[in-house]
């Protein structure tokens, strides 16, 4: 993990909600997504008025609907973060390999996914921190990264000690290789090009200079023009 | 005349033998054969690789059946999971081995084993410390790796409902791995909540035709694991 500067305290920027929000701005009418958990689960709500997304889990349903009512509960009706959930009308049940031959065949638009790491090449390292005596448990991660058109991270910039996430090269185990498209965080929307990262966005309140101060590998100025 | 269904959940594992290889449906408790499991565990059969998603939680059900040291290995995607202690405690004493496999993987794994394909290419995991060791092979410019299909000895299924045939259909997510274990098994035994005769089912609606199954169990009611684990419950 690189060090960064801790003498002046961080912007908070966007909340959750905003960041989950800034994300549901950029999926387009008729999508068909795959939500991670934690904050990538709050996109579903923000999805603008007028544009039809699709929900997919990869426990088998495309067309995942918010959570049901308390005591309306089905044990066999959750999603991949093995939480209750309603299926839309228009739902579909499938079978795993079914499931992943979406996933794997590329026939899933975006995967929205929360992150320890982000390379500037796009790597991606989400799924273990290496540790000695952790449960090694990856899911379907790899296989979303490795298969989803659009690979969207939505995270804090740095960890909870302020630690960079953004980084010239993972120093935790990869989920995958140059498989990251767009990286959302409290402070700003930036893309993973061939020449690098580049700032699409920056949240209110916070400018280039601060965002850089805590991003350990070079950011490009994406916003003039 | 074919009739699949056998009179009870021990008797449809009882030939199960020591060192089997075991497939066990369910994707956290969604789909997971907890009478089965259960009956397995009165069986006593050991040195078991079980291949399953999960590996369990609480201490009923497959977290049950590790716990009584009766599973040597797990083939595995998502070994921790909330209220899941005992698979970690083993694992970190050195007393259960894991193969850890993404789990698309997983599912294309058992899909070719059920289909008779003993290897493919898939580029999940390429660059990463699940594929190390792995053969790779270049196809259009992109790199894949190689990865086996899976088959076992026995499959461990909770569906919907059934025909005396072994058709069946599931409920909602809880279908997840049911019908490519029951392809993928030799012996593929299934608990439904209620078997009916030829014709019962909506051919256009069967979701595992029953040339995959050869053993049916009715267990009207099962119980959810996660009801169990809040009980507090323990098995046996």
């Amino acid at each position: 993990m690189l060090p960064v500067s801790q003498q002046q305290s961080a912007p908070a920027g966007w909340s959750r909600d905003e960041m989950a929000r800034r994300v549901a701005a950029d999926i387009p009418d008729g999508a068909y997504v795959n939500l991670g958990i934690g904050i990538p689960e709050l996109v579903a709500r923000f999805v603008p008025a007028g544009r039809e997304v699709i929900f997919h889990t990869e426990n088998g349903l495309l067309g995942v609907g918010p959570p049901p009512p308390p005591g309306q509960e089905d044990p066999e009706l959750i999603n991949a973060g093995k939480k209750p959930v309603t299926a839309i009308p228009g739902a579909a049940f499938f079978h795993h390999a079914d499931s992943f031959v979406m996933i794997r065949g590329g026939h899933i638009d975006i995967c929205v996914l929360g992150a320890m790491q982000v390379s500037s090449q796009g790597d991606l390292a989400n799924w273990s921190t290496g540790e000695a005596d952790a449960i090694p448990a990856v899911g379907g991660a790899m296989d979303l990264v490795a298969g989803v058109k659009a690979v969207y991270v939505v995270m804090e910039h740095t960890t909870k000690t302020g630690a960079a996430k953004i980084v010239e090269t993972c120093t935790y185990p990869l989920t995958g290789r140059r498989c990251v498209n767009r990286i959302y965080t409290n402070l700003a929307v930036i893309d993973v090009t061939a020449s690098g990262l580049v700032v699409r966005d920056l949240a209110p309140g916070v400018d280039m200079a601060a965002v850089r101060r805590l991003t350990a590998a070079p950011l490009a100025d994406g916003m003039k023009g | 005349m074919i009739d699949k269904r056998v009179e009870s959940p021990a008797a449809a594992v009882a030939d199960i033998p020591d060192g089997a290889t075991i497939m066990i449906g369910g994707f956290g408790e969604a789909g997971s054969p907890i009478e089965l499991i259960h009956a397995l565990i009165d069986h006593g059969a050991r040195h078991l690789t079980v291949i399953s998603n999960n590996t369990g939680s609480g201490r009923v059900g497959l977290a049950a059946l590790i716990a009584n040291g009766q599973v040597a290995k797990v083939v595995c995607s998502y070994p921790r999971s909330a209220n899941s202690m005992v698979f970690p405690e083993l694992y970190r004493a050195g007393k259960i081995q894991l193969e850890l496999v993404p789990q698309g993987t997983l599912a294309e794994r058992i899909r070719c084993g059920g289909a008779g394909i003993p290897a493919f290419y898939t580029q999940t995991a390429v660059g990463t410390v699940l594929a190390e060791g792995k053969e790779t092979r270049v196809f259009g410019g992109r790199e894949y790796v190689m990865e086996y299909g899976l088959t076992a000895d026995f499959a461990l299924v909770k569906a919907e409902r059934a025909d005396r045939y072994g058709n069946l259909v599931y409920h909602g997510t809880a279908r997840n791995f049911g019908p490519i274990m029951c392809t993928a098994a030799r012996r593929a035994i299934v608990q439904v909540k209620q078997v009916v005769e030829p014709g019962g089912l909506d051919p256009e609606a069967v979701v595992t035709p029953g040339i995959f199954v050869d053993r049916l169990v009715v267990v009207p009611n099962p119980a959810h694991e996660s009801v169990l684990v809040q009980e507090g419950r323990c098995y046996p």
